[in-house]
């Protein structure tokens, strides 16, 4: 009964306010649109500015955050949804959430342009859309490399030799999606059987498995490791910044990751979600993309990327993001129970 | 108040119940009303996820028997243990021993050396850890110092969480010897002990609920605390990592749920215990009571000195290496100094907003918050009667401590933005943080509270009501003045952790009320180390800022409230 008394007095107040606020700003009024996203916030800034020139009558307010605490935030308000659209999230956080039913699909104008590989081929109109590709590659010290006489890895094989014991950090993927990336990407290259078999010989060389994907690369930049296995983006960022890093893509191929939007089924801000939309898929969008990125999801705009490892696009792996979406709670307990448990200080 | 009606009955034969008792249980039962909302509802919300599978349907206890039948995840109960009973064990000795040589000796500074062992409560809790990579790590000055341990490991979160707890276990301490009554030392004296016998037999049986409270506020801020085993851990599992994993890593908030119940089991141990303790406890500044007043001593005031000194010259590195750092160009392979790491454009990405946002947060957390808690505290311990109501209070107020930062700020979520809460337009604003924040800090604010009240004798309130006058004047002119210290040492705390939070409120700010704590966070991770560097400093001086005025209040307020504790 008091709840009742209660929620009706707040509908009251809150639509009383809203019809103020209507009054006063008129038909003029900006859209204010909920934007969730995992886009590093250096970018951001720029990202806001360029749309809203093409789109003055929207204002984006971004609310940021690393890949998991979004996809935790977002999960969590499930019920009662925030966001009137996703942007800049991992394809795979995104599917996830789709599964729970939490977007609309939507097909942005000029979405034909895309590559197939890079949205929603499952569901018509496609419920996500990939902006650009975030790729695993290693970072390797060269200072420290040296100093322990190290040779430069090239392959994912390589990284289980003896010589490299001790010396390699990867994110868990039990608190990263980039170490998800990572193993899910070995098991589609070499079968499950060989995958876990390659991941024992491996965590035999790893001094510890850190919570976050960008971690091993900066950890490797500042010479506390000499090898790190982290994502492109982040490696050439370290080593625009003076680190001496090689930054390596493995030969056997890499996994990735597509940052991607989707629009939150119910949202108040359709019109001005959609224009997002729209103006993301654009060559103008996309040609800011590739200023960090070198992989985005219109072929033939990017142009290489200072410090990205070349020949990167020929070595992504086939992603079967929905086979990896599937897989994702068995692959990581098990991970848990081999390489996760107990574990004793060690001696360096 | 048909509630307190109904819970009071059963006590109205033995004792008759004053229009004034009326008054105190109705304050009481408003702030019992507040913490039930702000912590008990939302973690139900969360909590009973604990019983149900992915869909919600109530499985009883099999995610329980799935996390017993999981070695990664049991093995992490006896790692935290490990590394907070070896915390606490030795925060309390130095701890002890740091405020026993600023309240018991005549050293010199005094002053100096409890603003320098304060000064972790100033620092965002990840630069503590940060510096200790610089010192110990691979690339660090004295890694060899460890003799060749890592300090990624057990080794380094023990020392990461020493300083970082170091203050709040002092600030327990230095009330509880702040208050002692100087006739019983002359007792000892005249009859003839020694200063050892003394220290046994007078010392700390005084302070037995200082070190008690010190010792669970330790232990459950250790068995919490993410941010040193985030950094620092390595391969080193424990319970607040885990729940990370679960809740952000696999979106597993089930399993999360569950593993925050492990969590709480040592805040209900603490509750039992400190019931227990605190039956025990006799008041320690009696009426009569005189303050005791060190006397010189010189071969024991140098070694106070000696041991503050170092103690001092140890946070003092750790927080002058964090500085360097963020002043070298590329740690470690160029070195050189320059401020172009400081030229931030702090305008960007709203940065000055939040910092902004941060000092409105702080500031209403710390008025709010003082006033909540020390009336809280103190009607739960100078009420008389409604035993049951004040000790389900009791346990309310220590119940915040024992839930992660992580956990909260998402039983938050679950709670307010619930579809039929009615609090739900709460959701997304500034005073959800308030909330959110008083209620993250409320237990070591209320535990100082108490240790300050459960040192001033009941006859203050006997006498006066004796005399007729009404408990809120005694309240007023006795209470507050006395435990003016306490009071500003409980705002102080609000403030300076209300600017330096993120586990919660990371889940909670919205576009308008983004926080400068969070800033760094996220700069960091953009691998803006310079920014965030500089956002960290904003924090740092603004926290020093307070703390400055707080010493400056102290003292102007002290002359005139405590002139009585001087003969």
């Amino acid at each position: 009964m008091f709840t009742k008394i209660f929620k009706s007095l707040t509908v009251a107040f809150v639509s009383a306010l809203m019809v103020l606020g209507f009054g006063v700003n008129g038909a003029a009024a900006k859209t204010d649109l909920l934007v969730y996203t995992a886009i590093e916030a250096d970018e951001l800034a720029g990202f806001k500015k360029a749309f809203e020139s093409d789109y003055p009558d929207v204002n984006i307010k971004w609310v940021r955050d690393s890949t998991g605490v979004v996809t935790s935030k977002l999960m969590a308000e499930k019920n009662n949804p925030k966001a009137d659209i996703v942007w800049g999230l991992a394809a795979t956080s995104l599917m996830m959430l789709g599964n729970e039913g939490y977007f609309q699909g939507y097909a942005p104008k000029g979405i034909k342009k895309l590559g197939k590989l890079y949205y929603d081929q499952t569901n018509n109109p496609p419920q996500w859309v990939g902006q650009r590709a975030w790729i695993a590659s290693v970072c390797f010290n060269t200072v420290e490399g040296k100093k322990y006489n190290l040779p430069i890895p090239s392959t994912w094989a390589d990284l289980t030799k003896a010589v490299y014991k001790g010396h390699v950090i990867m994110p868990n993927p039990n608190s990263s999606g980039t170490g998800f990336l990572d193993v899910s990407s070995w098991i589609q290259l070499m079968g499950e059987d060989k995958a876990w078999k390659y991941m024992d010989a491996l965590h035999t060389n790893i001094a510890r498995y850190t919570h976050s994907g960008s971690k091993p690369c900066k950890l490797a930049a500042k010479g506390e490791i000499p090898i790190g296995i982290s994502f492109a983006y982040r490696a050439a960022k370290s080593k625009n910044a003076g680190a001496p890093l090689e930054i390596i893509a493995p030969s056997e191929g890499i996994g990735w990751d597509l940052e991607s939007f989707a629009i939150v089924k119910n949202t108040k801000n359709l019109a001005a979600a959609r224009k997002l939309a729209d103006w993301s898929v654009s060559k103008k969008a996309m040609v800011i993309y590739n200023k960090s990125y070198a992989v985005v999801a219109m072929p033939g705009i990017a142009k290489p990327v200072k410090n990205f490892p070349p020949g990167i696009l020929k070595k992504m792996i086939k992603n079967d993001f929905a086979w990896a979406a599937k897989n994702r709670i068995r692959i990581l307990n098990k991970w848990r129970d081999k390489y996760d448990a107990k574990s004793e200080p060690k001696k360096k | 108040m048909t509630g307190t009606a109904a819970l009071a009955t059963g006590l109205e034969v033995k004792e008759k119940v004053s229009r004034e008792d009326w008054i105190m249980r109705g304050v009481l039962l408003a702030i019992a009303l507040f913490l039930s909302v702000s912590i008990l509802l939302p973690l139900y919300s969360l909590m009973s996820k604990g019983f149900q599978d992915k869909d919600g349907n109530f499985t009883g206890f099999a995610n329980f028997s799935e996390f017993f039948a999981t070695p990664a995840l049991t093995y992490s109960i006896f790692n935290s243990l490990t590394i907070t009973l070896w915390t606490s064990g030795i925060v309390l000795v130095l701890a002890f021993t740091f405020a026993y040589g600023l309240t018991r000796s005549c050293m010199p500074f005094k002053s100096l050396f409890k603003g320098i062992a304060l000064v972790p409560i100033l620092m965002p809790s990840l630069l503590p850890a940060i510096s200790l990579v610089y010192f110990f790590g691979k690339q660090g000055i004295i890694s060899s110092w460890l003799f060749g341990y890592e300090i990624y490991g057990p080794i380094g979160i023990v020392m990461g969480e020493v300083i970082y707890v170091f203050p709040h276990a002092l600030t327990i301490m230095l009330i509880a010897m702040a208050m002692s009554d100087a006739r019983l030392y002359e007792a000892s004296e005249a009859l003839g002990a020694s200063k050892i016998k003394t220290f046994f037999t007078v010392t700390l049986p005084g302070m037995r609920y200082g070190l008690v409270s010190a010792f669970f506020v330790t232990f459950t801020l250790v068995i919490t605390d993410f941010g040193v085993p985030k950094v620092l851990g390595g391969k080193y599992n424990v319970l607040a990592t885990d729940v990370y994993k679960q809740v952000v890593g696999r979106q597993d908030f089930e399993m999360g749920a569950v593993v925050s119940m492990v969590l709480l089991v040592p805040a209900v141990l603490a509750f039992f215990a400190d019931r227990i303790v605190q039956r025990k406890q006799v008041a320690m500044v009696s009426t009569k009571a005189v303050p005791y007043v060190p006397q010189p001593s010189k071969g024991f005031d140098m070694a106070m000195l000696g041991f503050c000194s170092l103690l001092g010259f140890i946070i003092l590195s750790i927080l002058g290496m964090a500085f360097f750092a963020s002043f070298a160009k590329f740690w470690p392979y160029n070195l050189t100094l320059g401020l172009n790491h400081y030229q931030f454009d702090l305008m960007d990405g709203g940065s000055w907003a939040s910092y902004f946002n941060s000092i409105e947060l702080a500031t209403w957390t710390a008025i709010v918050g003082t006033v909540m808690i020390f009336v809280g505290a103190y009607l739960v311990e100078k009420s008389k009667g409604f035993r049951t109501g004040r000790a389900a209070m009791q346990f309310l107020c220590i119940m915040p401590m024992a839930v992660p930062g992580l956990v909260l700020g998402l039983a938050y979520i679950f709670f307010f933005n619930h579809p039929d809460n009615p609090l739900g337009f709460l959701y997304h604003t500034m005073p959800i943080l308030v909330i959110c924040t008083v209620t993250h800090f409320y237990t070591v604010s209320h535990l100082t509270a108490v240790t300050a009240l459960k040192q001033m004798d009941p006859e203050f309130e006997s006498v006066s009501a004796s005399l007729k006058v009404p408990f809120y004047k005694t309240f007023r002119r006795v209470t507050v003045p006395v435990c003016v210290p306490a009071i500003l040492d409980i705002s102080m705390y609000l403030f300076v952790n209300a600017m330096t939070t993120v586990s919660a409120v990371v889940f909670l700010y919205s576009p308008d009320t983004t926080l400068a704590s969070v800033a760094v966070l996220n700069m960091d991770d953009a691998g803006d180390t310079a920014p965030a560097a500089a956002m960290g400093m904003m924090i740092v001086f603004t926290a020093a800022g307070v703390r400055l005025l707080h010493a400056i209040l102290t003292r102007g307020l002290a002359r005139r409230t405590q002139a009585w504790r001087k003969r």
